[in-house]
């Protein structure tokens, strides 16, 4: 499984939607139950899911899906 | 998926869809709590709510805003007040102790700065102590995540680490000297976890947690586990295999002299500890009992080894033999008049396991695994039998497991039920409430299940007003006879109402069933009503699961049937002016003589209905 649909799987488990489809753009706007609670869950679940740790730079500025892949595979990479 | 076949690492994640499936359990009971934070809660509450739906309970929750919990408290007109939580959590951190001592403080002054950081919080108790009923969790502070003076943080008495420890001291002389407060004992939580994974510095700037978000699931079941204590929700009796699980090896073709028991090898060493620590449990009221597939006497051998800590006579009940261990559980639980939902079964073997998982849902099996290292921790992270309190009565318990057993053998002695009672010699005291047993009578109030009228459950606080309410009749009774004493074993209170008395609470332990201690009580509660000029008796039976065998109490009593309700209940009632003789029972009350023998003006009245 790459990045991208494990991603997709934190998304539906944190909100609890098996039909959740999400793209690079989608963004709290999008999905009515992202609040900073949610955003908390998400990220926390994405540190674990791809045993990294975010620095306070980066969880700032993850707006978007889009953001969110990218930031891991950078770290990934690293 | 269920919470225990869920890692704590994935909790959060999957927290809606588990809250989804608890939430659809049946019989749970609501509870108002206000959660009332120095740093983020939200995650906090999340993950509680899934531990307290486990455990039976359906969780309201209020939460301060953040870092406000001394405005709420403080201000009497406050949301907090409004919500009226039957408990508040205080959740303070290291994060918000406002000021340390700094190098070269004399120690004097360190103890002018302890005194000073205490009074907040000594206010905010105090405060929840006067305005709520509620019972108050707060948890102890955790250590420092650095410590600029190394080692030295601990010694010197402005020390950072040596602080923390004075103010715990604090908090841990204040809830032994207040009632319905308890501590939450962080401190050691975030040892356990590791501190430096507990101090996550990314989760308290980013997101203002004062400790790593992954540590949340450790906190909320440490905290759930008290919550159902002060419910009176624990465990009550541990039920252990025998072979490979309290010694090495199988007895019934090792022999005794052939298990690994005792301090001769290392895998001896560690079932001896083992076996101490249930024995540990004993001692605070666990109760212990056996399930094993064995002969019986190769079983019981076993506790002949000269290394066994555990003593045959430290089992409350004991079975060996082939048949199903569900069987056998269900028998363990009647035997000792529990529930199955009050007994954890501790066995090496996979297949007995998922047996009873199958067959008993009700009965908590640990996944204990097969290495006797591991069962302890493996025990105590389920939190199975945390206690708020541990009452005289609590010590004893296994004792008067054991005491009972010899009065079932006298019984025998007897043809006639009533010879029996007399022989007894039973003693009781019969009197209101008193502040001396407030712990023992809440305790009594939140676990009984079976000899209980309406199962109405209250907090400590609750239990305290009552004592000073002049339109509350209530009555607790002690009882002791021969062989030993029962303790505190009924409770029973009501309202006054016009000229009825509302009786709100009937319950007794089901240790004294058949001692006619419930006509004891009656002809007490009567005389009370009496004194207090009432005319009429109104008592209420509310049918649960588990209380069926009083379902006609009141009307064994002479109470006349007045109106049913639509979940079962029925409403009965009393008229005092027309009642006759008081009940007739064995048992001499309020009498200070020890030794009744003595005492010939024991009460033997004529029962009248």
């Amino acid at each position: 499984m790459n990045t991208r649909e494990r991603v997709a799987i934190i998304f539906r488990d944190v909100f609890d939607d098996d039909k959740l489809q999400v793209k690079d753009s989608t963004c709290a706007a999008d999905i009515e139950d992202w609040d900073s609670l949610a955003q908390i869950n998400l990220l926390v679940a994405m540190e674990k899911e791809f045993r990294i740790k975010l620095n306070l730079s980066e969880v700032k500025d993850l707006k978007n899906v889009g953001d969110m892949i990218s930031v891991i595979e950078k770290k990934l990479a690293a | 998926m269920s919470i225990s076949q869920t890692s704590d690492d994935l909790l959060l994640r999957k927290a809606k869809k588990l809250r989804e499936e608890l939430i659809q359990r049946p019989n749970l009971v609501a509870k108002k709590i206000a959660i009332l934070g120095g740093s983020t809660t939200d995650q906090l509450v999340q993950v509680l709510e899934l531990f307290l739906l486990e455990a039976g309970i359906k969780p309201t929750f209020y939460q301060s805003n953040y870092n406000r919990y001394f405005e709420d408290v403080i201000d009497d007109d406050s949301a907090l007040y409004q919500f009226q939580p039957e408990i508040v959590y205080l959740h303070t951190t290291i994060r918000n102790i406002r000021s340390f001592p700094t190098l070269n403080d004399k120690p004097d002054q360190v103890k002018t700065l302890v005194a000073l950081e205490m009074a907040p919080l000594q206010a905010v108790w105090k405060k929840l102590g006067e305005k709520l009923k509620a019972s108050v969790i707060q948890n102890n502070f955790d250590l420092p995540p650095f410590r600029p003076l190394g080692n030295l943080e601990f010694s010197l008495s402005e020390g950072k680490v040596n602080y923390v420890t004075e103010l715990n001291r604090e908090i841990a002389i204040w809830a032994r000297t207040h009632s319905n407060f308890y501590v939450q004992d962080i401190g050691y939580l975030s040892a356990a976890y590791g501190l430096e994974q507990w101090h996550d510095l990314n989760h308290w700037y980013a997101y203002k947690y004062a400790m790593s978000v992954n540590a949340l699931p450790k906190l909320a079941r440490n905290l759930s586990s008290i919550i159902s204590s002060i419910l009176g929700k624990s465990k009550k009796c541990l039920v252990l295999d025998l072979d490979n699980t309290l010694w090495g090896g199988i007895i019934g073709d090792d022999g005794a002299g052939g298990i690994s028991l005792g301090p001769e090898t290392p895998l001896g060493e560690a079932y001896r500890d083992f076996q101490s620590y249930c024995r540990s449990l004993k001692a605070r009221g666990i109760l212990l009992a056996v399930c094993s597939k064995n002969e019986e006497i190769a079983a019981k051998s076993g506790f002949n080894h000269p290394d066994s800590v555990l003593q045959l006579d430290d089992f409350a009940a004991f079975k060996a033999n082939w048949e199903p261990k569900p069987d056998n559980l269900v028998q363990i639980a009647q035997e000792l008049n529990i529930g199955l939902d009050s007994l954890v079964f501790v066995d090496d073997s996979r297949f007995e396991r998922e047996m009873v998982r199958k067959q008993l849902p009700q009965v908590s099996v640990p996944e204990i695994g097969e290495e006797v290292t591991s069962y302890v921790r493996i025990l105590e992270e389920a939190k199975f039998f945390e206690s708020v309190s541990i009452s005289a009565e609590d010590q004893k318990r296994a004792q008067l497991y054991i005491l009972e057993r010899e009065r079932e053998s006298a019984k025998m002695l007897f043809s006639d039920y009533n010879e029996y009672l007399k022989s007894l010699e039973m003693r009781a005291e019969i009197r209101p409430f008193s502040a001396t047993y407030l712990d023992r009578i809440t305790q009594l109030i939140n676990k009984t299940n079976q000899f209980n009228l309406t199962t109405v459950r209250l907090t400590g606080g609750e239990v305290s007003a009552s004592l000073t309410d002049p339109n509350q009749v209530t009555l607790y009774g002690r009882l002791a006879d021969k062989f030993g004493d029962h303790g505190l074993i009924s409770v029973v209170a009501g309202n006054i109402e016009k000229q009825s008395l509302k009786v709100s609470l009937w319950l007794m332990s089901c240790r004294v069933l058949k001692r006619g201690m419930e006509l004891a009580m009656f002809n007490a509660l009567l005389m009370e009503a009496r004194k207090r000029g009432l005319k009429h008796i109104q008592g209420h039976y509310l049918p649960t699961a588990k209380n069926a065998m009083v379902a006609k109490f009141y009307e064994e009593l002479g109470f006349r049937l007045e109106s049913r309700s639509d979940n079962g209940g029925t409403i009965w009632g009393y008229d005092i002016q027309t009642a006759k003789t008081p009940a007739q029972h064995f048992i001499s009350v309020n009498q200070e003589h020890s030794n009744p023998k003595e005492n010939p003006k024991e009460e033997k009245t004529r029962r009248s209905a």
